[in-house]
């Protein structure tokens, strides 16, 4: 792993018993002595604490020192209501490319004075030279490289991190707040992927271990990777990029299209003025041809990414394909997600994935798997 | 109990060759959710997949160490695949099979030669 970059925990992972493996460019924990599967349920059960200071962290800084003209000019890249989203507030949005594919998925603030953006790992210089390339006259572009992300996630989140940093409790389901611990600013987001309520923290690199070892010292917390982070986040129904979406695949066959608000949609204050918005805009009005659903396998063999999916159990051309997919273990059921033809995709449909050379039925059902538990 | 390479252990019981996997092996694999056994009377060649087990992480093949007959699989693991965490070299047995020659388990590795393979 001798070219793979490393977080600022790194060697708390190894002290910490993780096994490391190679993601997005960077040595990454996958897991730690507990197992994924333990990871996972005590994540929903009590707290988890997971480094994604992989995570690109970049500040949209605008030149006229006025928020909304970098919140316009951000809108030119997404199909999402920037302006509409009020100080100490963040949303969810969607890089597009002009034939309306998703060059990435990310989480953006408004922090008061600039846009604070987290974006994903693999996708993260491209993000940047991206943002560069098109913000340039309006904003600063800021990658920030001297704080790690630091999430933790789960139904005691919530009083862990209020009592090392006062007011996390007072925040909301995708609140922002600047908070202090041990004389440290930190920047936190009510927020996560993993379907619980929680937090991810944004600490100054030279502090980060100290933040992790403190977080980790109280009953409840403990580490968890990537394996689970996966589990987690596809039993939430969320995508992974790359996978679920990406350059081929719209925001809306991605069943993304609660993500564009209706000041973008047609018709609203600022319809279109984003790369693809003919194809988004037309998809959004008619529907699309495919779309991303969740499947549930009637059997317990998991449905892992790239197995085919048939309408009927013999014969036929494949129709689909499943994007994501393994065991949930709070459902303790194989989970999936893929893409099926618009006629396919009502709710209770039957169809078929192949499972080394079985076809196996699956049933197309609504996402989430699991009720999400924001505190909103 | 004997070894494979592929981290299976062996042992008879009577004129029967019992199969599961290592312990190092299902530490490897991580949390089992599924295991997928194949059915009795099958006629198995050395070196054909025989157990298809899903980890948490992805799935793997059990190959059949030596040719014979799958005569008793281990129902228990399609309702607790877990079982292969918590005890993979007892009650986590996979297969049963009926052999030749039991003897042909003495061609393979011992406990010794397999932790040295391990370490």
């Amino acid at each position: 792993m001798a070219d793979l970059k490393r977080t600022v925990l790194h060697d708390l992972h190894l002290e910490l018993g993780a096994r490391m493996v190679p993601f997005a460019g960077y040595e990454m924990p996958v897991q730690y002595p507990m197992g994924v599967l333990k990871e996972h349920l005590h994540t929903r059960a009590a707290a988890g604490l997971f480094d994604v200071s992989h995570m690109g962290q970049v500040i949209l800084r605008p030149l006229s020192g006025r928020l909304q003209d970098a919140a316009a000019a951000f809108e030119t890249l997404m199909p999402v209501d920037v302006l509409g989203v009020k100080p100490g507030r963040q949303r969810y949005g969607l890089l597009t490319a002009p034939d309306g594919g998703i060059l990435d998925d990310l989480m953006f603030a408004n922090r008061g004075d600039h846009l604070f953006v987290v974006v994903n790992a693999a996708c993260k210089d491209d993000d940047i030279a991206h943002l560069r390339a098109h913000l340039t006259g309006a904003c600063a572009v800021e990658e920030i490289t001297d704080r790690a992300l630091i999430a933790l996630q789960g139904p005691t989140a919530e009083a862990v991190l209020e009592a090392l940093a006062p007011g996390a409790a007072a925040m909301r389901f995708m609140d922002v707040a600047t908070l202090t611990w041990e004389g440290t600013e930190i920047w936190v987001s009510r927020s996560g992927y993993t379907g619980e309520d929680g937090f991810e923290i944004s600490v100054p690199q030279d502090r980060a271990e100290a933040f992790a070892r403190a977080l980790l010292a109280q009953e409840p917390v403990v580490p968890v990777g990537l394996g689970a982070r996966d589990s987690l986040r596809l039993e939430a129904g969320l995508c992974l990029y790359g996978h679920d979406i990406d350059r081929g695949t719209s925001p809306v066959e991605g069943a993304l299209g609660w993500a564009i608000q209706k000041a973008r949609r047609a018709g609203g204050a600022r319809e279109g003025g984003f790369p693809g918005a003919a194809r988004i805009l037309t998809e959004l009005a008619e529907g699309p041809a495919r779309l991303r659903v969740g499947l549930l396998p009637e059997g317990r063999a998991p449905m892992r990414e790239g197995v085919e999916l048939f309408a009927a159990p013999e014969g036929g051309a494949a129709i689909g394909r499943v994007t994501s997919g393994g065991f949930g273990p709070s459902l303790g059921a194989p989970v999936a997600m893929g893409y099926l033809p618009a006629e396919l995709c009502r709710k209770d449909t039957i169809v078929y994935g192949d499972v080394r050379g079985r076809r196996l039925p699956v049933r197309v059902t609504d996402m989430p798997f699991r009720p999400a538990t924001y505190k909103r | 109990m004997k070894y494979t390479e592929e981290h299976e252990w062996l042992r008879t019981e009577g004129d029967l060759v019992v199969v599961g996997i290592t312990e190092h092996a299902a530490t490897q694999l991580g949390d089992v959710v599924f295991v997928e056994l194949p059915d009795t009377g099958t006629e198995v060649a050395a070196g054909d997949e025989a157990v298809v087990i899903e980890s948490v992480k992805a799935a793997s093949d059990i190959l059949a160490p030596v040719a014979g007959e799958i005569v008793e699989v281990n129902a228990a693991l399609a309702d607790n695949p877990g079982l292969v965490n918590e005890d993979p070299t007892g009650a986590a047995w996979f297969f049963k099979m009926k052999v030749a020659d039991p003897s042909v388990i003495d061609g393979f590795m011992d406990e010794a030669a397999y932790k040295a393979m391990i370490d």
